[in-house]
């Protein structure tokens, strides 16, 4: 698998217990382009992650990443595929026992021989590349919530991936922090041709980067260019857009 | 009626597959104990936490566990002139008994509620499905350093509780009350076979070990994702092991008389 693998997803159903998340989903997002899957809480977005990185399985479907359909893998199996992955997760997931090189440096540790120059080298060209200096030694504890998402993706693309999965990159930072992670996810897609998935809720930020846009509303999905979603005739879309509230999703008034 | 019935069956079924799905986990674990990539630094580490900070609580109560046997079997034995076998009584108690169950209760309490919280805080804030992400398996990287470093830790504290406890039943009886201290270490050497006594209880250490180790990283590993799964699966590493070590206790005693 090469830098620019593409994602698809066909005809998945996927279940917590009663609520059904996902009925017979089918999208697909473009090998090196940067994708953003846009939605209302709870409607799955993070789930959707979840499931091309095969840490939850579908009841139904299948999901290819490049040519693999991770749901059919066994754990050791998607342990091979992961190695094409890079994950930012919503809270950073660092490992809060490690230092921010040690973080940072642990895949290259656990899957090369590289000496520990090399690495260093690595590690500092990646954080070099976040925006972040001399933090080599702070624990993710001491990091501000910017700080840990920037960390997290010098983590996730350590290792040159071919498809980048980010978990709402954006959500609890400042508008200015928003900015750089958003200027940093284009810069790495242009450099390295990684396919990236970033959901979010960040309406402006997700539209203006996006070459490639999945919008999950109750009731169905949509998918397409910016413009091709702007100039959408659905009316939930629209409205969705524009932030004004479907009136379906209106709360009742207070009597 | 028919509910009660229900509901038995539901539980038995659910305690079943719980079972089961404790011992596929025991298996996973002991598969990667013997199998690459070591994971020796983070064992290293386990028994730094595990057992070099559980020295003084282990110290402490093990000196004090053997002053009260040094009393009361003191007491006990002057009823019947029979003050000189004192070293026998507090040795053979904490050997047999009391040195193995009472330190996998302290074990279980400090390091076995802090490995299920630990791994359980990392469930919650994704920690181990980043490892998952980096192709590193958990249960290798996290899991099995720590089954693994309590069931070298059990034994060690074992015996530095029995130490410290025989120290304590001297000091009350020896310094305290005036038995004799040749007499006292003479019929403590007397009283205890290597084998039967100190090899048994090594056993049953390394028995409760495996359990307090095993049930801790299951807990730790399947709590929900939440402070109150947290909270649960610390509560059920204290309460199930803590059951689990002392009915153990009673089976291998009975079965091989240890």
């Amino acid at each position: 698998m090469h830098p620019g693998a593409r994602v698809e997803l066909s005809q998945v159903s996927m279940a917590f217990g009663d609520r059904q998340v996902f009925s017979d989903l089918s999208c697909a997002f473009p090998a090196g382009a940067v994708s953003v899957v846009l939605g209302g809480s709870g409607c799955g977005k993070s789930t959707l992650l979840r499931l091309i990185a095969g840490l939850i399985r579908p009841q139904r479907g299948r999901v290819l990443v490049g040519a693999e359909d991770v749901t059919q893998l066994s754990e050791r199996a998607l342990f091979r595929v992961r190695r094409t992955l890079g994950m930012m997760f919503q809270g950073g997931a660092l490992l809060d026992s490690m230092t921010v090189f040690e973080n940072v440096a642990f895949p290259l540790r656990e899957h090369t021989d590289l000496d520990e120059r090399a690495i260093a080298d690595e590690v500092h060209d990646r954080l070099e590349a976040v925006g972040l200096h001399d933090v080599d030694g702070l624990l993710p504890g001491e990091l501000s919530g910017g700080m840990v998402k920037r960390v997290a993706l010098a983590r996730a693309i350590i290792r040159s991936p071919a498809v980048l999965l980010c978990d709402e990159p954006f959500s609890g930072l400042d508008p200015i922090s928003v900015k750089r992670i958003e200027v940093l996810l284009g810069q790495i897609n242009r450099a390295r041709g990684i396919t990236t998935l970033v959901v979010s809720h960040d309406i402006d930020s997700t539209m203006r980067m996006a070459e490639h846009v999945l919008l999950l509303l109750p009731g169905g999905c949509f998918q397409g260019a910016p413009n091709e979603l702007r100039a959408s005739a659905d009316p939930r879309v629209r409205a969705f857009l524009s932030r004004d509230l479907d009136p379906s999703m209106a709360l009742p008034e207070a009597s | 009626m028919v509910a009660a019935i229900r509901q038995l069956g539901s539980t038995t079924t659910r305690v079943i597959g719980d079972l089961g799905a404790m011992g596929l986990f025991l298996l996973e674990v002991a598969r990667d104990a013997v199998t690459p990539p070591w994971r020796l630094r983070n064992v290293v580490d386990e028994v730094y936490k595990l057992g070099f900070l559980s020295l003084l609580i282990i110290c402490i109560s093990g000196l004090a566990v053997g002053m009260v046997l040094g009393l009361q079997g003191y007491n006990t034995l002057e009823r019947f002139g029979a003050t000189q076998s004192l070293g026998a009584v507090v040795g053979l108690s904490l050997v047999r008994e009391l040195g193995p169950v009472l330190t996998a209760l302290l074990v279980t309490g400090r390091a076995g509620s802090a490995t299920a919280a630990e791994i359980g805080t990392m469930v919650a804030t994704e920690q181990l499905d980043g490892l998952r992400m980096m192709s590193v398996d958990p249960v290798d990287y996290v899991v099995t350093p720590r089954a693994v470093g309590m069931m070298l830790v059990m034994p060690l504290l074992t015996a530095l509780f029995i130490v410290c406890g025989i120290f304590g039943g001297w000091l009350v009886g020896v310094r305290l009350l005036g038995v004799d201290s040749g007499t006292y270490f003479t019929s403590l050497e007397a009283s205890i076979d290597l084998r039967d006594d100190l090899g048994g209880s090594l056993l049953k250490a390394g028995v409760f070990g495996v359990l307090v180790g095993w049930i801790a990283t299951y807990r730790g590993y399947t709590s929900a994702p939440t402070s109150a799964g947290v909270s649960a699966a610390t509560t059920a590493t204290v309460v199930v092991a803590s059951v689990s070590v002392l009915i153990f206790d009673y089976l291998i005693t009975a079965l091989w008389g240890v």
